[in-house]
């Protein structure tokens, strides 16, 4: 079935919650424009369940209802996870295998965000969502520089620490700063390093989409949610599995 | 309110233990300026403004006096010697001078030197007067308007960025029934080394600090106290590079509280150690002067810090600041020491951890108007839980007798508040307060019991803690990590360019001033 409408207690029926705010003082006519918007969201019947005045000039809404929009599944399009889940085990396995060193992370905030809560989550050892973070892994070298590094900051200390990825976060933001700072840094390590050399730059934050990473220049962007695990499967496959694979290939037609 | 039978014994040793790991902080504090500091002086004498560029007057004079006689002296001396050298009829024109290169300072010595140091003096005792009558003024209000009728008093934010869009946000606030308004800065202003000037409508997550702004933002606020019949209090920032100018233009403009934290500049804005331990104690001094109420960020810990292997971290960051504070003259009343909600709400009894944190807390500081902070890093976009997880921490606030309650947003970590979040969290507040603002007359932990067993090896670990730092050098702690997980060695950090060792012909009136007040 690929065809789903939302669920509320009855298969099909639809029934969606939804609150909001509107400009005007609260009256019957504000529940009245209250259900106007709801039936134009594709609410109908519209239930304005509560009404309160937020000061003289403006009312909140809460409305029950069902929507007469149906959701396709099969037309949904998402980035699917394209490497493996491995176990930190596994993790270290792969690297002291495939790498024969320690594999080298580099993470910051940059720009003036001074939230550490993201690139921590993935980084310290405490971890998030009961996974431990990239510091737990044996094979793992972890540099995390903090808040509000530069970017020209985190390109020389990927010189100097040989980083393999460099992962940074963007938590705050404002007016589009997360996407302007991720660009300046990609920029950045794209005129540093030769493209071969370079290491795999990874974005994340509440704000970003998987989809954008064409647009930010970076090769992945992990969104809310991110476990340290996900984050460290991809590294092993972005840079042991597939890169791996990629200079075989190239020795063997000859380009290396 | 004593309801943890604490041993008072422990509780005097954590205190020496404190004084003992601040006292060669102090020391090196007295021992050294900043470019900051200096430029206060100029502030509190009166010289305002910005160039073409908008680099502020005071900038400008201080980056070349520093050029020619250098930092370790202190401005007033060449700044007042060129004075009376007839150089220029103000700071205002010899700042202009400065700039374009017209005058060049030396450090007076003899009767010049003299004369040089009682013109400072009285210039920046001007400054200082002004200080005390808005602190007259404070009072005045504060008795014509009252206090507002509930303990604790409710905190809320303001941060669009625009001055101008935030006083009717914070004016409807004040309604809504916030005490306090606090005006975030924009994110990134505590490395700028210089206070942008006039009123400022671009920000990012939050509004310039400008004197222009406090006093916008103030007479605002004056209106609404008026409306309502109750003062109403506006915080800002004293941190990041220009602390000492920031606290000194909240004092010159009547501000409230201000945030105040001897060393969250160090460990999450990665400024020298040296430099931000300077700096705070001139901003505190200030504070103490000024009637401000100073907040401190304990806070901030337990987002990096698990916050219950952490908690005792934040207790001796509570012990530091207190001493810290009182050193420079501030008062219990004055000192808002921050603790925070932010136990996994996912652990076994992590409310009753909560409230052995926070009734700690309560009975190590009796006389302090604690602060207490709402839940940021468990809330995770699921705005029901939250809501209910602000409601257990509106609870924790009540029982526990705090003074200033942040007050918690089910949007946290979704997006900046918008008017229904902040009316829904005042409901919040309002119907726990109302329901359960009592209940602390009531509530007695088990003697024994698992509240007070905690709040006693919490003080026991701090202690312990306390032990190391004052061994190791509290420098070399901050260095290793010991709060909120940030290493910040002593010679690394922004700032360190804008300290200087005094000299022995060191003079600063500010200072002096201070400190004959204390």
């Amino acid at each position: 079935m690929s065809i789903i409408r939302p669920y509320g207690d009855t298969t099909g029926d639809g029934m969606v919650q939804l609150s909001f705010t509107l400009p005007v003082p609260h009256d019957k006519r504000a529940e009245g424009a209250a259900v106007q918007l709801a039936n134009k969201m594709g609410m109908d019947p519209a239930l304005v369940v509560h009404s309160k005045p937020i000061g003289p000039d403006f009312t909140f809404f809460v409305v029950y209802g069902p929507v007469n929009h149906l959701v396709d599944t099969s037309k949904v399009e998402v980035i699917e996870r394209d490497y493996p889940l491995l176990s930190p085990k596994e993790v270290n396995l792969a690297i002291r295998k495939g790498l024969r060193r320690r594999l080298t992370v580099v993470g910051a905030c940059i720009g003036t965000d001074a939230h550490t809560v993201g690139i921590d989550a993935i980084l310290n050892i405490k971890g998030f969502a009961g996974e431990k973070g990239l510091e737990y892994y044996r094979e793992v070298k972890v540099v995390n520089l903090g808040a509000q590094v530069a970017v020209p900051e985190l390109v020389r200390r990927a010189k100097a620490d040989k980083a393999d990825a460099i992962l940074v976060s963007q938590v705050v933001t404002q007016r589009e700063a997360h996407v302007l700072n991720t660009k300046e840094m990609s920029a950045a390590f794209r005129e540093a390093y030769a493209e071969d050399a370079r290491p795999v730059l990874v974005a994340g934050g509440p704000r970003f989409t998987e989809q954008m990473a064409g647009e930010l220049g970076v090769d992945r962007v992990f969104g809310r949610g991110t476990t340290p695990g996900e984050v460290a499967s991809y590294l092993v496959d972005a840079l042991v599995t597939r890169r791996h694979a990629y200079r075989l290939h190239s020795t063997r037609s000859g380009v290396a | 309110m004593k309801k943890l039978d604490l041993d008072p014994v422990t509780v005097r040793k954590a205190r020496s233990l404190a004084r003992k790991a601040g006292k060669p902080i102090v020391n090196l504090a007295r021992q050294h300026t900043t470019v900051s500091v200096e430029r206060a002086v100029l502030r509190l004498a009166g010289l305002t403004g910005a160039d073409t560029e908008g680099i502020p007057w005071v900038n400008r004079l201080a980056d070349t006096v520093r050029a020619d006689v250098g930092l370790d002296h202190g401005l007033a001396l060449p700044v007042w010697d060129a004075l009376l050298r007839g150089e220029a009829e103000d700071l205002a024109v010899l700042a202009q001078k400065a700039a374009s290169g017209s005058v060049t300072f030396r450090m007076p010595e003899g009767r010049d030197a003299v004369r040089a140091r009682s013109a400072a003096r009285k210039a920046a005792a001007a400054g200082m007067k002004r200080i005390d009558g808005r602190r007259r003024e404070r009072d005045r209000l504060i008795k014509r308007h009252g206090d507002p009728e509930q303990r604790p008093w409710i905190y809320l934010i303001v941060a669009t960025g625009d001055i101008y869009e935030d006083i009717p946000q914070a004016q409807a606030a004040a309604r809504e029934g916030a005490d306090i308004i606090a005006v975030i800065r924009s994110t990134g202003q505590s490395l700028l080394d210089y206070v942008p000037e006039g009123a400022t409508r671009e920000g990012f997550a939050g509004t310039y600090a400008t004197q222009e702004n406090f006093r916008l933002m103030r007479a605002a606020l004056d209106e609404s106290s008026k409306e309502l019949g109750r003062y109403v209090r506006l915080t800002n920032y004293a941190s990041g590079l220009c602390m000492p100018e920031i606290a000194t233009l909240a004092g010159l403009e009547r501000l409230d509280m201000m945030l105040n934290d001897s060393m969250y500049g160090i460990l999450f804005r990665d400024i020298n150690p040296i430099r931000t331990f300077v700096d705070q104690r001139f901003s505190r001094q200030i504070h103490a002067r000024a009637g401000i109420i100073i907040n401190t960020g304990e806070d901030n810990y337990l987002t990096t810090a698990d916050a219950v292997e952490a908690a005792h971290t934040v207790t001796v960051s509570q012990l530091l600041n207190e001493y810290f504070a009182k050193e420079a003259g501030l008062e219990d009343w004055q000192l808002g020491l921050g603790h925070a909600f932010e136990i996994n709400p996912d652990i076994p009894d992590s409310f009753r951890l909560e409230l052995a944190h926070a009734m700690l807390a309560r009975q190590l500081f009796p006389n302090a108007p604690l602060k207490w902070m709402p839940p940021t890093r468990h809330m995770t976009g699921d705005v029901f839980r939250g809501y209910l997880l602000d409601g257990f921490f509106n609870l924790v606030g009540a029982m526990t007798g705090q003074g200033i309650l942040l007050v918690g947003m089910m949007t946290e970590a979704v997006v900046t508040p918008w008017i229904s979040d902040r009316d829904l969290a005042l409901q919040n507040v309002r119907y726990v307060l109302g329901a359960a603002g009592n209940l602390h007359e009531d509530f007695r932990p088990e003697p024994n019991g698992f509240i007070a067993s905690r709040a006693r090896q919490v003080l026991g670990e701090s202690v312990e803690l306390l032990d190391r730092i004052v061994d190791d050098g509290l420098l070399n702690a901050i260095g290793d990590g010991t709060f909120g997980l940030m290493k910040r060695p002593q010679d690394a950090g922004r700032g360190l360019d804008g300290v200087a060792r005094k000299s022995s012909a060191y003079y600063n009136p500010a200072i002096e001033l201070l400190e004959e007040g204390q």
